[in-house]
C-alpha cells in the first residue's frame, strides 16, 4: 500500500488550488493520512475499550473500604482467591460452564442440518427465504425473546398447555429452561458461520467423494467437516462466550437460579463488593481466552 | 484473529491492569483510613440567596414533577416558589444511590439507612444545620438522632418517611393465621415451595432478627451488627430456608403478581404491595409479626460542598413540610415523618393504615442500616461488613 502511494506521488505533481491543498498534503504524507484515518478508531479501541477493561481487572486486585464501600487502591490477591476457593463461586462457575457447553453443543446439533440444507439442497428461492428466516430473530429485541420464553416455559404456560393432552408437563423454570432459552437466542450465531463455510464448499468436492465411493457419512467426515471446522469454531465462540456472560435471560426464565453473570452483576452493579465482582469477571474472560487459544491451536481460526 | 496477536492484546490488558493495581495507592482522599469517625465536614451557617438550580437524587416517587404522571407533581410548585430549577434523577437501590452520590453531581439525596451511614463516613454529605430547618419540630421524635441520620448527636439531614417489611399471607391458603415469622423460616413449614423472600444481602438482617428471639444464646442485639458467629448462624438459617422458597423477589410488581396469581402464599412484603394485592381481590393480610421486623427510614441529606446549597436547604424544608409530606406518603405508600401531614392526606385513614402515629409499632422495627466492622450495638468486637454480607448472600443464593 505504501509503495503504490509513493510512486503515484512521484509521477504526477499535485494540483495547487486552495481547496486541493489538504488533500494534496495528505496525498504526499502517507503516514499523516494513516494517522488521521486510524486515530479515532484506535482511540476508541485502546482508551475506551481496552483501558476500561484493564481498569475493571485492576479492581480485582484492589480492596474495598468496609465503612464507605469505596475502592481502596491497595494491592491484594484475596478477591481472586475468594472467587476460586469459595464453594459458592466455584459451584456456580462450574454450573455456568456446563450450561455454556450444553448450549454450544445443542446449537451445533441444530445448526448443522439446517445450514447444510440451506447451502446445498435448497433451491435459490428457498435458500433466500431460509436465510431471512435465520436473520429475522436477530432483528427482534433480546428482551422480547427472553420474555416470550418466560411465557412459554412458565407454570401453566404455552408448553404446559400443549403437553397436557399427553399427560406431560414442561420443564418449568430452572436449568433446562435456561439452556433452551439460550440455545434459541444464540442459534443464528452458529448457523450463519456454518452456512457461510458450506456455501464456499464447491459441490464438485461432494460429487468427487461420491464418485470415489464415499457414502454420506464418510463424505461428511472426510470432506465437509474439515472444511466447515473454522465456521463451527467461530460459531462456538459466539455461543459459548454469550452463554457464559448472560444473566438477564437467566433471571427471566429461572428466577431462583444463579449463574456467574448474576454474581458479577450483583457484586458490581448492585454495589456491595466491586473487587470480588471484578475478580469473577476476570475469571470469565480468562476462560474465554483459554477456549479461544484451544480453538486457535486447532488452526481453525486461520481461515476466518 | 491470529494467536500471537490475541496473546499480545491479552498481555497488554493484563500488564496495564497489574500496573494500575499495584500503583496508585492512597490517592483517594482518606476513605482508605479506618473510617471509624466521619470526616469533619461543616454545616451551612446561614442561608443566602437561592442559586436558581437544584439537582435532586431520589427514590422513585419521592420527587415527582409531573413527567411520569400528569397530576402527580409537587416539584413544580417548589420551583415557582423558590426560583430553583429542579432536575430529578432516580435510583433503584441504596447501593445505586451511593454510587451516584460518589460522582458528586447532585445537591440533595433521599438516603435510606443502608446508604446514609456510608454517605456520612465517605464524606459525601455535610451535617445539616437544624437551626435552618423550618420543619424539624414537627418530625416524629422517634425518628430523630438515630445512627442512620446522625453521628454523635450531629444531624446529617431531616427524616422523610418510613415503612416496615411485613409478613403477607393468603388468608385462604395459610391456616391458622400466622402470628410469627416461623412458617417462613422453619424447615418443616407446610408452605414449602410457596414462600417468598427479599432477594438482597440486607435480608440477612431478617434472618438475624428471627434468631434474636428464637436463639437468644447467640446474643444478637441489633440485626445489623453481627459478629462472625452470628452471621454464620443467620446464613445457616437462610440456607435452611432456601429449598422452601418458591420465588425470591426484588421487583415489587413481580412480587405482587406472584401473590395475585397465587404462586406464592406467604412471605416478606411492603405495605404498598399488600394494599395493591388486596385491591386486586386476592384474600391477603399483611401484619407485623411478634418478632418485629426490618424496615426503612429515609433522610434528606445535602451533598458535601454543594454549589446549590441554599436551594438544597429550601428543598429539604419544602419536602419535609406537611403538604408535600402528605402527597409523597400517599403516592409512595409509607408513613410520613412530619406529624402534621396526617391531617392533610386525601385518605383520612392513611396515617392509621401506615401506623405513622403509633410509636409502639415502630419499637419492634429495625430500620435498614449499613453493616460496618464497628458494631452498631456498641459491642467491643469486630462485626461483619457489608462486603461479607454480600459474600454470605452469594453463598445462600448459589444453592
Amino acid at each position: 500500500m505504501m509503495t503504490t502511494a509513493e510512486s503515484t506521488a512521484g509521477e504526477r505533481p499535485p494540483k495547487t488550488g486552495l481547496s486541493h491543498r489538504p488533500s494534496a498534503f495528505l496525498h504526499r504524507h502517507t503516514h499523516t493520512r494513516l494517522a488521521a484515518l486510524l486515530s479515532a478508531p484506535l482511540l476508541w479501541l485502546v482508551v475506551i475499550y481496552l483501558a476500561s477493561l484493564a481498569l475493571l481487572f485492576a479492581a480485582a486486585f484492589w480492596q474495598q473500604d468496609p465503612f464507605t464501600s469505596q475502592l481502596v487502591r491497595q494491592f491484594t490477591t484475596d478477591n481472586v482467591k475468594e472467587a476460586f476457593t469459595n464453594p459458592a463461586y466455584r459451584t456456580v462457575g462450574v454450573r455456568t460452564l456446563v450450561i455454556a457447553s450444553s448450549v454450544t453443543v445443542l446449537c451445533l446439533v441444530l445448526a448443522l442440518p439446517v445450514a447444510f440444507y440451506a447451502a446445498k439442497v435448497a433451491k435459490p428461492r428457498g435458500r433466500r427465504l431460509l436465510i431471512v428466516a435465520f436473520l429475522v430473530p436477530l432483528w427482534a429485541s433480546y428482551l422480547v425473546k427472553a420474555y416470550a420464553w418466560r411465557g412459554i416455559l412458565g407454570e401453566n404456560g404455552v408448553l404446559d398447555w400443549a403437553l397436557k393432552p399427553f399427560g406431560l408437563s414442561g420443564p418449568g423454570f430452572g436449568q433446562i429452561a435456561v439452556i433452551i432459552t439460550l440455545t434459541y437466542l444464540w442459534l443464528p450465531y452458529m448457523i450463519l458461520p456454518i452456512y457461510a463455510s458450506l456455501d464456499r464448499l464447491p459441490n464438485s468436492l461432494l460429487e468427487a467423494s461420491g464418485d470415489l465411493g464415499g457414502k454420506s457419512g464418510r463424505t461428511f467426515r472426510s470432506v465437509v467437516f474439515p472444511i466447515i471446522l473454522p465456521g463451527i469454531a467461530a460459531g462456538s465462540i459466539f455461543t459459548f462466550s454469550l452463554s457464559l456472560g448472560d444473566y438477564i435471560a437467566v433471571r427471566l426464565v429461572a428466577p431462583n437460579f444463579t449463574v456467574t453473570g448474576n454474581q458479577i452483576y450483583n457484586n458490581i452493579a448492585g454495589g456491595g463488593n466491586t473487587p470480588l465482582g471484578a475478580a469473577l469477571a476476570l475469571i470469565s474472560v480468562l476462560t474465554i481466552t483459554i477456549y479461544m487459544l484451544l480453538v486457535s491451536r486447532t488452526g481453525a481460526l486461520r481461515e476466518l | 484473529m491470529q494467536r500471537k496477536r490475541l496473546l499480545a492484546v491479552g498481555a497488554l490488558v493484563a500488564s496495564a491492569s497489574l500496573v494500575l493495581a499495584a500503583c496508585g495507592s492512597d490517592d483517594n482522599g482518606g476513605s482508605g483510613s479506618s473510617g471509624a469517625t466521619p470526616p469533619d465536614n461543616t454545616a451551612l451557617q446561614e442561608l443566602g440567596a437561592n442559586e436558581g438550580q437544584l439537582r435532586v437524587l431520589a427514590w422513585p416517587g419521592y420527587a415527582e414533577d409531573g413527567t411520569a404522571y400528569k397530576n402527580t407533581d409537587w416539584v413544580t410548585p417548589f420551583e415557582q416558589d423558590s426560583g430553583c430549577d429542579v432536575t430529578v434523577t432516580t435510583f433503584g437501590t441504596s447501593d445505586e444511590s451511593f454510587k451516584q452520590m460518589a460522582t458528586k453531581q447532585y445537591d440533595v439525596v433521599s438516603a435510606s439507612g443502608d446508604a446514609s451511614r456510608r454517605l456520612i463516613y465517605a464524606g459525601l454529605v455535610d451535617p445539616f444545620n437544624l437551626d435552618l430547618s423550618t420543619t424539624y419540630d414537627d418530625i416524629f421524635d422517634d425518628l430523630k438522632d438515630k445512627p442512620w441520620n446522625s453521628v454523635d448527636g450531629v444531624a446529617y439531614g431531616v427524616p422523610h418517611g418510613r415503612g416496615a417489611n411485613l409478613l403477607m399471607y393468603n388468608t385462604e391458603k395459610v391456616k391458622p393465621a400466622p402470628t410469627s415469622w416461623a412458617p417462613t423460616w422453619e424447615a418443616d413449614s407446610p408452605y414449602a415451595g410457596y414462600i417468598t423472600a427479599y432477594d438482597n444481602p440486607i435480608f440477612i438482617a431478617d434472618a438475624a432478627l428471627y434468631l434474636k428471639s428464637t436463639q437468644p444464646d447467640l446474643g444478637i442485639e441489633n440485626p445489623y451488627a453481627l459478629d462472625q458467629d452470628q452471621l454464620a448462624a443467620a446464613k445457616e438459617l437462610l440456607m435452611q430456608q432456601a429449598p422452601n422458597i418458591g420465588e425470591y423477589w426484588s421487583d415489587a410488581f413481580a412480587s405482587i403478581e406472584s401473590f395475585t396469581k397465587e404462586r406464592i402464599y406467604l412471605g416478606t412484603t411492603w405495605q404498598y404491595n399488600a394494599n395493591y394485592v388486596a385491591d386486586q381481590g386476592t384474600p391477603v393480610k399483611a401484619f407485623l409479626p411478634s418478632e418485629g421486623s426490618t424496615g426503612w427510614s429515609d433522610t434528606w441529606m445535602v451533598a458535601h460542598d454543594s454549589p446549590n446549597v441554599n436551594c438544597a436547604y429550601a428543598w429539604v424544608n419544602y419536602i419535609t413540610s406537611p403538604g408535600p409530606q402528605a402527597q409523597v406518603a400517599e403516592w409512595f405508600g409509607e408513613a410520613p415523618a412530619n406529624e402534621k401531614a396526617c391531617a392533610l392526606t386525601s385518605d383520612k385513614n392513611h396515617c392509621d393504615t401506615y401506623h405513622a402515629n403509633d410509636a409502639a409499632y415502630w419499637e419492634n422495627v429495625y430500620y435498614w442500616e449499613t453493616p460496618t466492622p464497628d458494631c452498631a450495638d456498641g459491642r467491643d468486637v469486630t462485626c461483619t461488613s457489608y462486603a461479607e454480607w454480600k459474600t454470605a448472600w452469594d453463598e445462600v443464593r448459589a444453592g
